[in-house]
């Protein structure tokens, strides 16, 4: 077990995602005891004190960046729930979605009372098929119940969701291009200030939050911001939820209390490492976020006790982070120079165009991959590709760019032996593989 | 794409009013759902229905990989080579696909049935390797799986 549960805390069974269900599980009632009773700033003054962050991968105080929006300047206001799901390794959104999307949606309705938002949208991306019927189906079923519309239950308080797909392009999950995106136009970043909750959609101010983020609220205005605090540690209240994918037994998503140990995370709840295979490293929270040994981790075994715990500021400090909660497990005899290729090319292909390091430079970093795994590369390759990554450090206008940069220099850091041995060897210290299959050596 | 003008104003009810270029995408979609991809004519269309500048169509077009010009095969193949993936064989699926359909990824084979295809992540790496066919996954593929998969496909 986990710790305690916030989100994932009932059955999954062929019905539980359907509006029935939801109500059966309370559902609803808080919307109701939020609307008749609270005024907009008790809300956001709960989400400030409850101090859940960010879930989409910076970990921002969701409360803060509330509080930026004043509900009573007249203005029309909106609020997003990012559905986007592209970075690499992380689907737990989707079990939202899937699995609960009442509980989004009420946490919406919640949210858009305390920001005054009139329309309110969930882009979700546009690959997305079951989620996306499931969340479309669930949508219909709380407009038909009043939960949607004019006049919310007798409440005055009028609010519309529109469920919005995507198509096709990573770059969209990041704020300010999903809402371009939503303005049909291309998914072009822009550079801040003006902050988004100053000058958002339409120029008018708009909040943006991840999926899970905004699914926690429903909760924490339920049981309030005291309860929820006793969850989690105290620099990072709550649970996540963890997408776990890989070399592992057992994937999936799990919701896991903050400060909960990553060992027995690993080894245990997801069942270790596949084929018995030593554990080589982990990407603790998305292609994006850097990687860490196994042993700098300290998640060797499920025995280590002085494993990391599984919380915002225990991954900080050791130069990585918990970011949208993708893992990746990477077990011995993995090649990191493959990965490293499978990672640029994704930047290359993803990357908007708009910032000439970040173009120019997943580019040619890419390139240089492809050469090395081909057999060509040059001893002075490694250099190039840190002074490459390094160069987009802060010259980006949007986390992606930056992103790679730091994710590419943390595997050479960690692994610069394997990319020496390539090119001297013109071959892979290891078979070249990603797949590891059974039985002795890799592949 | 005139005929899904009435779909259209349907969807404006719950989005917010006089912002109509938001809709410029959802009917992108919708357009491409109905005809497979996006013609000139429906630019034209588009481009008068909802008052937005041409360029800002084109401009979309080529933006998002999703939406195309030209027409694919029937079943649309698209295999994730993304990490997860990969650390659970899209490679030997990419080439096992490539092999049966005697095409490249890219390619749509001749009898214009199969396109085959390499995506980014789909954001179901837990049950990977993953392939899209037109809208559906499907997950946990193995080359046996997929075998079957085509031969389902070809005799449909
Ligand atoms: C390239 C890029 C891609 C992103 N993709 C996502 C995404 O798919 N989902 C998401 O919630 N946030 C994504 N983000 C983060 C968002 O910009 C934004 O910080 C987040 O949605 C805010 O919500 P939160 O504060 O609740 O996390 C992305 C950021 C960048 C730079
Ligand atoms: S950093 Fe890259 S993806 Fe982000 S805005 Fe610049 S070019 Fe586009
Ligand atoms: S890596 Fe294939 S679905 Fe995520």
């Amino acid at each position: 077990m986990t710790g305690r549960k916030v989100i994932m805390n009932f059955e999954v069974t062929p019905t539980s995602h359907t509006l029935e269900s939801y109500l059966a599980r309370g559902g609803y009632k808080t919307l109701e005891k939020v609307l008749k009773e609270l005024k907009p700033e008790d809300v956001t003054n709960e989400i400030v004190a409850c101090g859940v962050q960010g879930r989409g991968g910076a970990a921002f105080p969701a409360g803060r960046k509330w509080q930026v929006v004043n509900p009573h300047d007249g203005q029309p206001h909106f609020l997003i729930a990012n559905a986007d799901e592209g970075e690499p390794g992380t689907f737990k959104d989707r079990w939202v979605l899937e699995h609960t999307p009442h509980t989004l949606l009420e946490s919406m309705l919640i949210a858009a009372y305390a920001l005054a938002a009139r329309n309110t949208f969930v882009y979700i991306r546009g690959e997305f098929d079951q989620p996306y019927r499931r969340l479309a189906a669930a949508v219909e079923e709380a407009y038909a119940a009043g939960f949607f519309g004019e006049n919310i239950l007798g409440s005055g308080f009028s609010c519309d969701v529109y469920v919005f797909r995507g198509a096709g392009a990573y770059v969209c999950g990041e704020a300010s291009s999903l809402l371009a995106s939503i303005e049909g136009t291309r998914g072009y970043p822009r550079n801040r200030p003006p902050r988004l909750t100053v000058k958002g959609l339409y120029q008018y101010p708009t909040v943006v939050n991840n999926v899970e983020t905004l699914s926690n609220l429903a909760w924490v205005m339920a049981h309030g911001a005291e309860e929820y605090r006793k969850i989690g540690t105290k620099t990072s209240p709550g649970t996540r939820l963890i997408s776990i994918s890989g070399h592992v037994r057992r994937p999936g998503v799990y919701e896991v209390e903050m400060g909960y140990s990553w060992a027995k995370f690993l080894h245990e709840d997801c069942g270790g490492i596949l084929y018995e295979r030593g554990l080589k490293a982990v990407i603790p929270g998305g292609i994006s976020s850097q990687i860490l040994t196994a042993r700098d981790a300290k998640v060797l075994t499920a025995y280590d006790v002085e494993s990391l715990t599984l919380d915002h500021d225990a991954l900080w400090n050791v130069g990585s982070s918990l970011g949208s909660g993708g893992m990746i497990v990477i077990a011995e005899g993995t090649c990191m120079v493959s990965l490293l290729r499978v990672m640029l090319r994704f930047y290359h292909h993803e990357s908007c165009g708009q910032c000439t390091p970040c173009r120019e430079g997943m580019g040619w970093a890419h390139r240089i991959l492809d050469r090395i795994c081909a057999g060509q590369g040059r001893p002075e390759d490694i250099d190039r590709l840190v002074h490459i990554s390094k160069f987009n450090d802060g010259t980006t206008i949007c986390g992606l760019g930056d992103a790679a940069g730091y994710a590419t220099v943390a595997i050479i850091d960690h692994f610069r032996d394997e990319f020496e041995y390539f090119i001297e060897n013109k071959r892979s210290k290891y078979d070249g593989r990603l797949e590891c299959l059974p039985g002795g050596a890799h592949g | 794409m005139r005929h899904l003008i009435p779909e259209f104003e349907k969807l404006k009810e719950r989005l917010p009013k006089g912002l109509d270029s938001t809709l410029v995408l959802p009917c992108l979609r919708r357009i491409q759902e109905d005809r497979g991809y996006i013609a000139d004519e429906d630019i034209d269309g588009l481009v008068e229905y909802l008052d937005v500048p041409r360029i800002q169509i084109e401009e979309v077009l080529t933006f998002y990989s999703m939406l195309r010009r030209k027409p694919i095969g029937r079943f649309h193949l698209q295999v994730c080579h993304n990490v997860s993936c990969t650390m659970r064989g899209a490679e030997r699926m990419i080439d096992s696909l490539s092999r049966r359909l005697g095409v490249q990824p890219g390619q749509t084979t001749p009898d214009g049935r199969f396109t085959l295809s390499r995506v980014e992540c789909l954001g179901s790496c837990g049950t990977a390797p993953v392939v899209m066919v037109n809208e559906r996954y499907h997950e946990l593929q193995s080359e046996e799986s997929l075998e079957q998969l085509v031969a389902e496909l070809e005799r449909s």
